[in-house]
């Protein structure tokens, strides 16, 4: 629209406040956190001495950091694996016409409404293996059962599990929402598509095969990219159900970074990890943002 | 065969249901348990009798034992939640009338670093914020997380309402402006009316969202009275000396607020999920 001189200070005065916040409290807090990470800031005094990339070459050779970045990685491939698996699954699932699909729809759904904390909490004593004396409890108790206690096991207080655990609590909180992006996805796909498969022979399984998944890419990109930002910064719900774990086997860069900045006053290092978070999840990010912002108008 | 296909299907339907239901059951049934029958081995079996004790311990705390209730916590959940849901829902709304309607130089690229807030570690603005937050007073105070849940909510709100605006077509708008409406009057007149909707959508979003936060909470408010509830919950579960069956109750507690607004509200949720992906940009 045309706009006069009084609109485009109004439309200014509506605009500035939250453009200033956002340079201020998003780009100038990102820019002075990278610049502490280059300086020496090790205890409650600050100390802005220079010292170059000192503190990334010692996370580096950080035995918990190199934990840390090995547990992110295993924890991001299962989480995203199964958060997709189960999201489309469930997704073509409810598709086929169900009775009650609502009901279905938001029972698989719900945990989205929860907080990380709440789901932490209760599967901290859902995945607890139990002692000598209390015998299996929890997940445990229900595998032996039902006639699966091989599956039985030490979760996450077992080094050797440690992160994997997580992703089960974790993926109970986040597979409805893929499940909602692809229902929402196979929703708006043309149904005369489909109806031109079925009358040149195709089965429910090819039309699915050949005509919707391949039309569901946007959104299986969509999904990768919001649960890979969603997992590489994953700390409330490491906090809540199980701490660093044993050996630090459930260990992540976020709890990391907040033990050592704001328990351990090395502010330097806190502030390096924070920008190794940010930038990997800006390689993923903005050309993302760039091709939804250009391709979506 | 299409019968068998179709039992087979909602079996699979029903399975899933059950896993993501057996963290309610536990809750459930665990918080309404009386101190008696919470026993772990029998976790999984339904209470003989219903009792409400573990909720009241989780609420009110109990001072013999020196533990601590939530309710200060949920009540501080709330003074902060709803200033902080509504102020910066108003700000989206402004943004995105100005995004969409009033489009200057440069406003799709101001608008993009935006919304590259809402993607952002907040581990990479928490030292800053820290500093920056006791400089001016607002460390430590209700008020302070007050504030830096509406200045990290710009970005969410924001987008949502460019988006929702984006369906008010704009020859209404120039309508109103042959008729003599200016910017104030166009957005009073003509854009909060059909905004309802809208502020549902960004305000069951920032309420879930702010409610459910941790991290601010965790580094804002570290004195215990003025705690959200979620970090208070995550202290309470973290004591070795707290039942479980009060860490239920008072997970259930936390849980509250936004499975009610979820269950009746369901629909703007949903859209709130979905505008989160970007899949409706």
């Amino acid at each position: 629209m045309r706009k006069t001189k009084e609109e485009k200070i109004l439309s200014a005065l509506f605009i500035v406040p939250s453009i200033v916040l956002v340079l201020v409290f998003v780009y100038g807090f990102i820019a002075w956190t990278g610049w502490v990470s280059l300086t020496n800031w090790r205890d409650v005094f600050p100390d802005f001495t220079y010292v170059g990339l000192r503190n990334y070459i010692e996370l580096f050779q950080n035995l918990r950091f190199q934990i840390d970045f090995k547990n992110i990685l295993v924890f991001t491939v299962l989480f995203l694996f199964s958060c997709i698996v189960i999201g489309l699954f469930l997704a073509i699932l409810l598709d086929r016409k169900i009775r009650f699909e609502n009901v279905f729809r938001s029972l698989y759904l719900f945990p989205m409404a929860v907080s990380f904390i709440v789901t932490g909490v209760v599967w901290r004593w859902l995945l607890n293996p139990g002692t000598e004396a209390t015998g299996p409890i929890g997940i445990n108790m229900i595998l032996e059962q039902i006639g699966l206690g091989f599956l039985k096991s030490r979760w996450y207080t077992d080094p050797n599990i440690g992160i994997k655990a997580v992703v089960i609590a974790a993926v109970w909180q986040m597979s409805g929402y893929v499940m909602a992006m692809y229902l929402a996805g196979i929703r708006g796909i043309p149904n005369e598509l489909s109806e031109a498969a079925q009358v040149d022979g195709a089965s429910i399984w090819q039309i699915y095969r050949y005509v919707v998944l391949p039309l569901l890419r946007p959104i299986t990109l969509g999904a990768v990219i919001i649960l890979t930002h969603i997992s590489l910064k994953i700390f409330d719900l490491v906090v809540s159900m199980t701490g660093a774990g044993i050996g630090f086997s459930c260990d992540v860069p976020a709890l990391f970074m907040y033990d050592t900045t704001f328990r351990g006053n090395f502010f330097a290092q806190g502030a390096g990890i924070a920008t190794i978070l940010l930038i990997s999840i800006a390689i993923l990010i903005i050309p993302y943002l760039r091709y939804s912002l250009k391709t979506g108008g | 065969m299409q019968r068998l296909n179709r039992a087979l299907l909602y079996f699979a339907l029903i399975v899933f249901a059950i896993f993501y239901l057996l963290p309610v059951y536990v809750l459930l049934t665990t918080s309404l348990k009386n101190f008696a029958e919470v026993n772990l081995r029998s976790m999984w079996k339904l209470p003989q009798s219903m009792s409400l004790d573990s909720f009241k311990m989780a609420w009110g705390g109990n001072p013999l034992k020196g533990l601590k209730g939530l309710s200060q916590n949920f009540m501080n959940s709330i003074y902060l939640v709803v200033p902080a849901t509504i102020i910066s829902s108003l700000l989206g709304s402004m943004n995105g009338y100005v995004f969409t309607k009033w489009r200057f130089r440069y406003s799709d690229t101001i608008f993009s670093m935006i919304i590259f807030g809402m993607f952002i570690p907040y581990q990479s603005v928490l030292i800053p914020m820290v500093v920056v937050l006791q400089k001016i007073g607002l460390y430590g105070s209700i008020p302070g997380l007050i504030f830096v849940h509406c200045v990290y909510g710009i970005p969410i709100t924001t987008l949502i309402f460019r988006n929702y605006y984006a369906t008010v077509p704009t020859e209404i708008l120039e309508a109103a402006k042959i008729d003599g409406a200016g910017f104030l009057g166009i957005y009073r007149r003509i854009i909060l009316p059909v905004s309802m909707p809208g502020f549902a959508v960004v305000m069951i979003w920032q309420f879930t969202s702010i409610w459910n936060d941790f991290l601010f909470g965790l580094v804002v408010a570290q004195k215990p009275g003025i705690q959200p509830i979620t970090v208070a919950l995550n202290n309470l579960a973290g004591s070795y000396f707290v039942e479980w069956n009060i860490q239920m109750a008072g997970a259930l507690l936390t849980a509250i607020p936004p499975l009610l607004l979820y269950i009746f509200l369901g629909r703007y949720f949903m859209r709130g999920l979905l505008a989160g992906s970007l899949s409706g940009v």
